[in-house]
């Protein structure tokens, strides 16, 4: 953990970081209690111990600017402001879910808040990203895009043909890779040409090698508003590497039983969320505030919750609809 | 009304759109200063300026990425895909990104964007450029589909692509970059989903698709001098696919005749035969034919590849034969 750095971001957007965390950590935990229940079906891929790049990064954004994220993108998406019942519904199928269950677990999107879709084949949001950065480019309308993406992603081909053409056209737009050291099952550094799989790369494109404490909210944070000005101001892409550390394994379906024990206990002594409220509290935030906090993380994730429960499953006819603008799905007359 | 060759139409039609809408962009591998490696998109470069149309990396991910995000944040993007065998190299962006993202996200994300690739072989270019990929994307449900056949359809249904507020795919046959055709002066607007009656007859129907309709047609005029009446019919669409148009053409004449430039497997006129058989059975007075290129790459070599996809000779003597 850096204990070095300096906060740039005020109280009021401290304690709103850690709520984030909070929330985000919460909802994480219900999503894996949901699925042990069987309430959600099919696979997911939690952010557990990841969330203090989704909070620093979302304290850092405006209204207007746009998040691309993966299938591990519940966090990120809640971070943005979506409703976190309708995200609970989506997991769980529900009609009243953000996608009306069309979507489900990797696919999580709410353009209404900017989150622009959780991109499920690693390294394709990476150029869409680009893209959505040329159109504000273009447009003049002011706004960033933020892209996360996991370590994998940095040996994937669409990572570089992102970086490359974000850095030709000078797009405002702000690559994340959120290190947490294995690429699914495997340890990124066994199947990876150098030691720091996003930042060794920067140069490469005549970008700046950035690593930050992912684990650090404060770090993130004053990383994420300096490349996000830059870019809002004009001063072109930036590509951030956020060390970092899942709790669990890749999905669902994975104990992660391959991480060698002294590293998962390292990694948990850093946890993000609990060194955070040390450090608030030595700040000298009292205790009662940050409590507070916490339990209204949890209530909201309880009336969450419940209006995913009760809400209905999808109607037939939903099978049919919304692939074309028109509403409907029709391919011959 | 002027004569202008396929090439031509490809810029006007370009031209024309951007000239009507200010959010409509253009981009690709040497699309821009060069002009195109076809010689497809001389001139807007000077006439749209450098950021209107751009010329990007050898990245085809990052090209058809690029305008998937534009789409999503207010732009009317259009790319060109240099040869349709490119696809693959950028299917996941097709097939998984902007096919799907509309329905999973449930209606959240629409995406006005437009593909032209140079499809088809005749060119002598070999197995890796000559590919005729329309069916790949007439599979994957969330992409239309058109195949212009000549200039003046160029610039309509590309004009109505671009108009059309999901995603388009504009195929070009490349081998008819050089014809010319007729094409009225100012504003040329088509529709997605209608195919066309080109030539009227009562014996069989033939229906074909881009390069093939030339070749069709040429074959129905060789067919008329052996007494036989065909009814060609250009498919232009082939997602929304017109089935009317064709299903009328079939309950007139009793026979149907597919001609399809792509290999034999699930071509697209496996389909509509597949309709026709369905919706049109008692109608039929002998079997459904298909005609394609057999099921093999493409050769280089021009005897081989003359010999691979269908000419007018092998398809008036083919059609003669299912007349027996």
């Amino acid at each position: 953990m850096s204990t070095t750095s300096k906060p740039v971001a005020d109280e009021q957007v401290r304690l709103d970081m850690y709520r984030m965390m909070q929330e985000a950590r919460l909802f994480e935990k219900r999503a894996q209690d949901l699925f042990l229940e069987g309430l959600i079906k099919g696979t997911s891929h939690l952010a557990l111990g990841q969330e203090a790049v989704a909070a620093g990064f979302a304290a850092a954004l405006r209204p207007e600017d746009l998040v691309y994220c993966t299938y591990r993108g519940h966090v990120h998406t809640l971070l943005r402001g979506a409703p976190m019942g309708a995200l609970m519904a989506e997991l769980m199928g529900r009609a009243n879910g953000i996608c009306g269950g069309k979507g489900g677990s990797m696919h999580l999107t709410d353009v209404s808040h900017g989150a622009m879709g959780s991109y499920a084949i690693v390294g394709a949001h990476m150029p869409i990203a680009a893209g959505a950065a040329w159109a504000a480019q273009e447009r003049g309308t002011g706004q960033v895009v933020v892209c996360f993406f996991g370590d994998g992603t940095t040996n994937i081909g669409a990572f570089h043909e992102a970086l490359n053409l974000a850095v030709v056209w000078q797009l405002p737009v702000v690559y994340v890779c959120e290190n947490n050291l294995y690429m699914e099952y495997t340890p990124i550094g066994a199947v990876t040409a150098v030691a720091n799989p996003a930042a060794d790369r920067a140069s490469a494109y005549g970008l700046e090698p950035i690593v930050v404490d992912g684990n650090d909210v404060d770090e993130v944070f004053e990383t994420a508003t300096r490349l996000v000005d830059r870019a809002r101001q004009g001063g072109g892409p930036a590509l951030v590497e956020a060390k970092t550390y899942r709790h669990g394994g890749h999905s669902r379906a994975d104990p992660a039983k391959y991480r060698p024990e002294d590293e998962v206990k390292a990694w948990l002594a850093s946890d993000p969320i609990p060194t955070y409220r040390d450090r608030l509290l030595a700040s000298g935030v009292d205790a009662t505030t940050i409590d507070r906090v916490e339990r209204e993380a949890l209530e909201l994730v309880d009336r969450a919750t419940e209006e995913a429960k009760a809400g209905p499953y999808p109607e037939p006819d939903a099978l049919g609809t919304e692939l074309w603008v028109d509403g409907g799905s029709a391919w011959r007359s | 009304m002027a004569e202008l060759t396929y090439r031509e139409a490809v810029s006007r039609a370009i031209a024309q759109e951007m000239e009507r809408d200010a959010s409509v962009y253009f981009i690709g591998e040497d699309v821009a200063a060069a002009g195109g490696v076809f010689k497809t998109t001389e001139g807007l470069f000077e006439r749209f300026g450098p950021k209107r149309v751009r010329d990007t990396p050898i990245s085809e991910q990052a090209i058809i990425g690029a305008i998937m995000g534009a789409a999503m944040n207010g732009l009317r993007p259009v790319a060109e895909l240099m040869f349709s065998d490119f696809f693959a190299v950028c299917w996941d962006l097709i097939a998984n990104q902007i096919a799907k993202t509309r329905y999973m996200t449930n209606g959240q994300v629409a995406l006005p964007l437009v593909i032209r690739t140079a499809n088809g072989g005749g060119v002598r270019f070999g197995a890796q450029h000559s590919q005729s990929v329309e069916g790949w994307a007439m599979a994957i449900p969330g992409l239309k589909v058109v195949v212009p056949s000549n200039p003046v359809d160029m610039i309509g249904l590309f004009a109505a692509a671009v108009r059309d507020p999901d995603p388009v795919i504009v195929v070009e046959p490349k081998v008819l970059y050089a014809t010319k055709g007729e094409v009225p002066d100012g504003e040329v607007v088509d529709r997605l989903g209608s195919a066309k009656v080109l030539r009227e007859g009562s014996d069989v129907t033939i229906a074909a698709l881009g390069a093939m309709v030339p070749r069709s047609l040429e074959a129905a005029e060789a067919l008329a001098g052996d007494g036989i009446d065909a009814e060609v019919i250009d498919v232009r669409s082939l997602v929304p696919l017109d089935a009317t148009t064709i299903l009328e053409s079939v309950g007139k004449t009793g026979r149907f005749v597919t001609v399809e430039e792509s290999p034999r497997l699930c071509g697209w006129g496996a389909e509509v035969a597949s309709i026709v058989a369905e919706d049109r059975f008692f109608d039929l007075d002998g079997p459904i034919v298909r005609i394609t290129t057999p099921h093999i790459p493409l050769p280089a070599a021009d005897a081989l590849e003359d010999l691979a996809i269908p000419s007018a000779v092998s398809i008036a003597e083919r059609v003669s034969t299912t007349m027996d």
